[in-house]
């Protein structure tokens, strides 16, 4: 199991160090420093072994977070123990920085002594941790908060507390995409999926049920002709679920439900690759004239309805490193050439469907005797579109609490679409 | 809320000041003060002089600061044993606490305390805690259980902890299970032979069942403590993935690769006709390919974990090759592994993709990389023929390119495709020449050497090109010198009319000139070759080649399975075996998958089911238990030392110095020897050749069949010569897939042979056959290769004699003669073991001086002394005399008392040790009695009923013969 935790900054300065197998000793900390954030190459591997002692490592902008141990541990289970230690500590201060780490370096070693015993992570629910562990110092608590504290912490249903109670009970859900494409230079799709994140807002009384409904192929296939009603289903690749979600349910039924943790929750996670409704398309020209000049020309079109607007869009084309001045003309938004970044940036604001767009670019060059070629990066692009690129569509959440009088129907709901960029490529 | 300020106080004098504050009447500045000892503690400052003074703030209300005083003392108790002391009254105080935070935090900050006399105060409240009322508090006991067993195994032991924790899996709430199952598994590491996880349907039931209700973490445990568990039969197997694949789903990467575990191990049970075998397969895809869209970090562990379930299972992915396409922002890490992942997928269906990729990331920055995607591209050609053509104009391309590094990886793998399809690509060869002078590694130029030598004939200005190598010979790797030898060779039997020149100058320069003896060996070799027989040098040098294979870097059969059974864990990251960087006992155990048992629980073979079930099989011919060691030595690697098995309970009064014998006591022993045996110098030889350990092991059932052997009747064993044992069947072909090997050992004109017979009940052709042993008592080892030249056609047998030698590594062996054995073949690995007879080892040169003898005789003690008596034997002394001496127990003095023959007898190990026994035959009694004295304390552990055993053996196959 983890033999320990060290947290460092950008320097390798320690700045938590909690060590929990006799194994490791204080030369730990020293040598991941040595060997790791001061080590000349890049790093090649997240996974360290020095001296017959394996380091897992995370960094958090320039905080280095490294789990320690001399034993065959599992290594999945450390590195998502890593991350989860990421959340609660910005759950608990916000922005995982040097600053924020020294000012609650007491909270943390409080945590690291709650979440991780003997090595073996323990229950690290925000929601429960934070009804025991505050910055505050300990209200004195009578008997049965306090164990209803223990209860909950190590309850069936450890990521909700009881007795919550809301005036207005209301549920957000957001359906957040992100689109990844590889295109080839010919307009190939190579490879796109779609990761999706259902997230889940909640400000729901009592201990409630709900059920969550989407346009999943096989429910929808199951359920058969009473369906009929014009709903597109999709075929999902894959999905993974928050723990609150009885996967043996799902597993049998397919059908989705929980009790939702108080606030906000990643209630699901899913993947698809199949009938990607792909927003933008991009067409890139470049051409070589001679040694010291490139031509290159871009076209971008939009690919959905008129009525919807897609935002924040960036398109970033490479230039080579020999770049010594670059001429822009683009019909729409605004383009310029960033040095620092060996790229063109072309910002759109708004952009709605069924249109398009074009910027060209003159790159002059420095003749080098470099006999490399430029090795083509292919062109990058970010946006941010109002529907679901997998065409996923929430049927229904329904919610029930049979203890508390509100019916489903006191439930004020909210759904909304984002599909946003996330590696959308094109070569060129 | 600034605390770093505490981080920056470094002034002098700040003990004294952090000592004042510490002891203030203000609370608030006690706390401060504590938070700065920890700042500095932090930072590795040394502030353990402050120790009465934090404990001193420990009786307190506040939890804050109680917590801090508690990790102070975690870090520090140790070095300040003494007056850690003064804090256990607090600590057993508040496991009385009314609040159940508080009695947990008790119990976990004490179990962190590695002091003695605190462990023993932790006994009491420990135990009220495993039962107390509040699950909080019993799951953080569950897991102080562990932490005592890491101090003090023995208290946890005989405080009954244990069977405690075993109740604790039947407890109501799934955290303290998990927890419970989490110490247990790690306590049962470290006691490999235990039966401490008694995992039974019953037990695993209650598992199945808290996995559906604890904690993310929770369900990695039980996970990880399932695999570690062998289902009766497939119907078990297959309701246990039942119930485990809904946990694919989950959202913690860690969760779904510990099931993806799981599974992997049971299915191996699952017979491949069911209809659920196929659905599992297909179910495996998705959270597979899903783990790629975790974090970079994970993403490594998942690819890596991949890499060896596409070596296991190729099927699971074969439709995902997309997924594993490389980003452009990927880490080096994943990038690397998902290029490796993509080879192994790589097939005819795939390839145009795959090599339209691969010829993009040969352009990418990353020189590793490159170099990877251009052998990436070269592998494809040698694994999917009909992409052979398609992949060489690309490297062509590459090697346009003109980028240093491309180019010459280029060649490199152009060579195996030259090796995989003679005289198809040589058109390329001239592109390959212009390239020649912008090589500078090794690889690279040996492999463009290769190629020109080669193709001799077909490059006109081959001489020219090789002479051009030759003239900075001498700066050369190895690697190029042994290839340009051989090139010119092969330029020289192919264009004998030009060459001559050159071909001397190599051979002057690689035979004279060079201090390697590899190269000189080659170079007088082909000299020879060339000066007497240029037919047969041509058909030396210039054969046909053997096919490469299509694969590369798989990782062997049984590592592989090992590993399989180590999905998620580090060992899968590293793709080595735990032993190989977690010291000590921990994870030293080997893990193996089950064997299929075919349809239902009416097996054919109660074997097989057995086997699956990791036990030892009583069968004679066994398949090695713990194979550990043996794989490790097979496979080369940094293998800790093996632990010895359990000591074996002792009933003679023969054993006496233990088995520390090599470190202390050998110069001792060998001066003493050397003064009693009165300066034999084969006896002082022997021992500095193989001082070997021999403790002593009882119960051998070396002789078991004794029996047996009287009702065998005569003529099989040869008069005058040593006894051999009928063969017996030591692997038989079930376990072996298709492979039998039977034989046994034998003496002859002093060399100890190993008779083998190898049959072939498979279908299939078996070649490549190769032997190795594990390490042993008396450090027998093959002394030559396994002579099977001719591959062994199904139904075939082949006889096979393997000289053994006893310079071998030694290992105590229980019993002392049992040798575990392992066969290689063209099919797989197979383990067994076999037990030699003693008199084997038994040296020609064993006969002592009479005088030596007798102050021999006279110098051991009495304690070493064994008697026993052969029941039956109708020898007279002669005879038996005789008989023995054809096993080279030698007759040094013989007399006659009151009608009794004594003789007295010298026998000689194969490691120096020596043996003296008197041997009474009274005329008309069948019986002998036989007094056996080793000739030294080392001798003497050798076992007494391992000999009389051995005698016995001896004496009865003599009288067999004569009746």
């Amino acid at each position: 199991m983890i033999g320990g935790l060290f947290i460092y900054n950008h320097k390798g300065e320690v700045l938590i160090s909690r060590v929990y197998r006799d194994d490791i000793g204080r030369n730990a900390v020293d040598a991941f420093r040595v060997n790791v954030i001061h080590a000349r190459q890049q790093v090649r591997s997240p996974v360290t072994n020095i001296a017959r002692t394996s380091f897992f490592h995370v960094k958090r902008s320039n905080i280095w977070l490294a789990a320690v141990t001399k034993q065959n541990v599992n290594a999945a289970m450390v590195f998502e123990f890593l991350y989860k230690m990421c959340d609660v500590m910005t759950a608990y201060f916000g922005k995982i920085s040097e600053e924020n780490i020294k000012n609650n370096f007491v909270l943390i070693y409080e945590l690291l002594d709650e979440i991780l015993d003997f090595g073996y992570p323990q229950n690290s629910e925000t929601g429960a941790l934070k009804t025991f562990i505050t910055q505050t110092g300990i209200k004195s608590q009578s008997k049965e908060e306090q164990s209803q504290i223990t209860s909950q912490v190590t309850g069936q249903i450890g990521w909700r507390r009881e007795g919550i109670k809301y005036r207005r009970n209301e549920l957000f859900l957001d359906v957040l995409e992100s689109v990844n494409l590889l295109m080839s230079p010919q307009g190939q799709v190579l490879s796109a999926h779609v990761s999706g994140r259902v997230v889940m807002k909640s400000y729901l009384s009592g201990m409630p049920e709900c059920k969550f409904g989407m346009n999943d192929k096989i429910v929808i296939d199951k359920q058969g002709k009473g369906g009929g009603n014009g709903c597109q289903s999709i075929a999902i690749d894959d999905c993974t679920f928050h723990q609150c979600v009885r996967l043996s349910k799902f597993d049998a039924e397919r059908s989705i439900s929980f009790i939702p943790p108080d606030g906000e929750c990643e209630l699901m996670r899913y993947r698809t690759t199949k009938d990607i409704i792909l927003p933008f398309r991009v067409i890139p020209l470049v051409r070589e004239v001679g040694r010291t000049k490139l031509e290159v020309k871009v076209v971008i079109k939009s690919n959905f309805k008129p009525s919807l607007l897609a935002q924040k869009i960036e398109v970033r084309i490479p230039t080579p490193l020999n770049t010594s001045g670059v001429q822009v003309i683009c019909m729409k938004g605004k383009a310029k050439y960033k040095a620092s970044e060996n790229a063109i940036v072309w910002k759109i604001k708004r952009m709605a469907g069924m249109k398009e767009s074009q910027i060209s670019a003159e790159i002059e060059l420095l003749p080098t005797n470099d006999k490399k070629k430029w090795a083509r990066p292919p062109i990058s692009m970010n946006f941010e579109v109002p529907f679901a690129p997998s065409g996923l569509k929430v049927r229904y959440l329904k919610v029930f609490e049979p203890k508390l009088n509100y019916s489903d129907h006191d439930v004020i709901k909210w759904v909304r679409y984002i599909g946003r960029s996330g590696i959308y490529e094109t070569r060129c | 809320m600034t605390d770093s300020k505490y981080f920056t106080t470094t002034k002098k004098g700040e003990i004294f000041e952090l000592k004042a504050e510490l002891n203030s009447d203000k609370k608030e500045k006690k706390k401060e003060a504590v938070k700065k000892v920890i700042a500095s503690m932090t930072v590795g400052k040394d502030v353990s002089a402050l120790f009465p003074d934090v404990v001193n703030c420990m009786q307190t209300d506040n939890l804050e600061l109680k917590k801090l005083v508690y990790l102070y003392l975690m870090n520090y108790a140790k070095s300040q044993p003494d007056m850690a002391i003064m804090a256990v009254n607090t600590f057993v105080k508040d496991c009385e606490d009314p609040n159940p935070l508080i009695r947990a935090l008790a119990v976990r900050t004490m179990g962190c305390i590695r002091v003695d006399k605190i462990t023993e105060y932790l006994c009491e409240p420990l135990r009220k805690c495993l039962k107390d009322e509040d699950p909080y508090v019993r799951k953080t006991a569950a897991v102080c259980v562990a932490k005592l067993h890491d101090i003090n195994a023995q208290l946890v032991e005989d405080q009954g902890f244990l069977d405690t924790l075993k109740d604790l899996i039947s407890d109501s709430n799934p955290m303290v299970v998990a927890n419970a199952v989490a110490a247990l598994s790690e306590i049962a590491e470290s006691h490999p032979n235990s039966n401490l996880l008694d995992l039974n349907p019953q037990s695993i039931n209650k598992l199945l069942t808290a996995l559906n209700e604890c904690t993310e973490w929770g369900q990695i445990f039980i996970l990880d403590c399932l695999a570690n568990y062998t289902p009766r039969d497939d119907r078990e197997s297959q309701s246990i993935c039942e119930r485990v694949t809904p946990r694919l789903s989950h959202a913690n990467s860690a969760v779904v690769l510990s099931a993806v575990k799981v599974l992997m191990k049971f299915m191996e049970m699952l017979p491949k006709d069911l209809d659920y075998y196929g659905t599992l397969l297909k179910k495996l895809a998705p959270p597979l390919v899903t783990l790629l869209s975790a974090e970079p970090e994970l993403q490594y562990v998942a690819l890596r974990n991949i890499n060896l379930i596409v070596q296991k299972r190729p099927e699971i992915l074969k439709h995902e090759m997309k997924v594993f396409f490389v980003k452009y922002n990927d880490p080096i890490y994943v990038k690397l592994e998902k290029l490796d992942i993509m080879i192994r997928l790589a097939s005819q269906a795939n390839i145009a993709q795959v090599l339209a990729e691969l010829k993009e990331y040969a352009t990418e920055v990353d020189v590793d990389f490159v170099r990877k995607a251009v052998r990436a591209i070269g592998r494809c050609a040698i694994k999917v023929e009909q992409s052979a053509e398609r992949c060489v104009s690309t490297l062509l391309d590459l090697i346009q390119t003109k980028v240093n590094y491309v180019v010459q990886e280029a060649i490199v793998v152009i060579k195996d495709i030259f090796r995989k399809y003679p005289n198809k690509y040589e058109s390329v060869i001239a592109t390959l020449c212009e390239n020649l002078d912008s090589l500078d590694e090794p690889e690279a130029r040996a492999a463009m050497i290769w190629i020109v030598g080669e193709y001799a004939e077909r490059i006109d200005n081959a001489d020219e090109l090789l002479e051009s190598f030759l003239e900075g010979f001498h700066d050369e790797s190895t690697q190029v010198q042994l290839q340009l030898l051989t090139a010119i060779v092969k330029l020289f039997l192919k264009k004998p009319t030009e060459t001559q020149e050159l071909v001397q100058q190599v051979l002057s320069l690689a035979t004279q000139d060079s201090d390697n003896p590899d190269l000189r060996d080659r170079g007088y070799i082909y000299w020879r070759l060339l000066s007497t027989d240029p037919v047969a040098a041509k058909e030396v040098v210039l054969a046909e080649k053997p096919l490469i294979s299509e694969e590369t870097d798989l990782i062997e059969p049984t590592l592989l399975e090992e590993l399989i059974c180590h999905i998620g864990t580090l060992a899968s990251v590293y793709h080595k075996p735990p032993s190989a960087f977690v010291e000590g006992s921990r994870g030293v155990m080997h893990k193996r998958l089950p064997a299929r048992t075919g349809s239902g629980e009416g097996t054919e073979c109660p074997d097989v089911g057995n086997a699956a079930g990791g036990s030892a099989p009583e069968a004679a011919p066994s398949i090695i238990p713990s194979q550990g060691d043996l794989l490790g030595d097979l496979l080369n690697l940094d293998l800790a030392p093996p632990t010895t098995t359990g000591p074996t309970p002792s009933t003679s009064g023969m054993q006496m110095g233990g088995m520390d014998l090599l470190g202390g006591g050998l110069e001792s022993l060998v001066g003493t020897l050397g003064g009693d045996i009165g300066g034999s110098p084969a006896m002082g030889a022997g021992f500095g050749a193989a001082p070997a350990v021999m403790p002593a092991s009882l119960n051998a059932p070396v002789g078991g069949g004794l029996g047996d052997l009287f009702d065998l009747g005569g003529g099989v064993g040869m008069p005058m010569g040593a006894y051999i044992p009928p063969k017996t069947v030591w692997l038989p072909a079930m376990k072996a897939k298709g492979l039998e090997i039977s034989g046994t050992f034998a003496r002859r004109a002093g060399v100890i042979q190993m008779e083998l017979v190898l049959t072939n009940k498979a279908m299939s052709v078996m070649t490549d056959f190769a032997i190795q042993f594990n390490r042993n008592s008396f450090g027998l080892a093959p002394a030559g290769p396994l002579q099977v030249l001719t591959p062994l056609g199904p139904n075939q047998t082949i006889e096979v004699s393997l000289p053994l030698s006893t310079v071998g590594p030694v290992m105590k062996m229980d019993p002392l003669n049992n040798l575990q054995v392992a066969v290689k073949n063209n099919i797989d690995v197979f383990y067994f073991s076999c037990q030699y007879p003693i008199s084997m080892l038994f040296v020609e040169d064993g006969k002592m001086e009479r005088q030596v003898f007798l102050a021999t005789w006279k110098d051991i003690p009495n304690d070493n002394e064994s008697q026993f008596q052969i029941q039956d034997c109708h020898l007279n002394s002669e005879a038996a005399s005789n008989k023995l001496q054809g096993s080279n127990i030698f007759t040094i003095a013989k007399r006659t008392v009151e009608g009794q023959d004594m003789l007295y007898m010298s026998i000689k190990l194969s490691n120096g040790i020596w043996v003296l026994a008197e041997l009474k035959v009274q005329a008309g009694n069948p019986n002998y009695t036989v007094i056996e004295l080793p000739a030294s304390e080392i001798a003497a552990q050798i076992n007494a009923s391992e000999f009389k055993q051995q005698t016995d053996l001896n004496i009865n196959c003599s009288e067999e013969t004569v009746n």
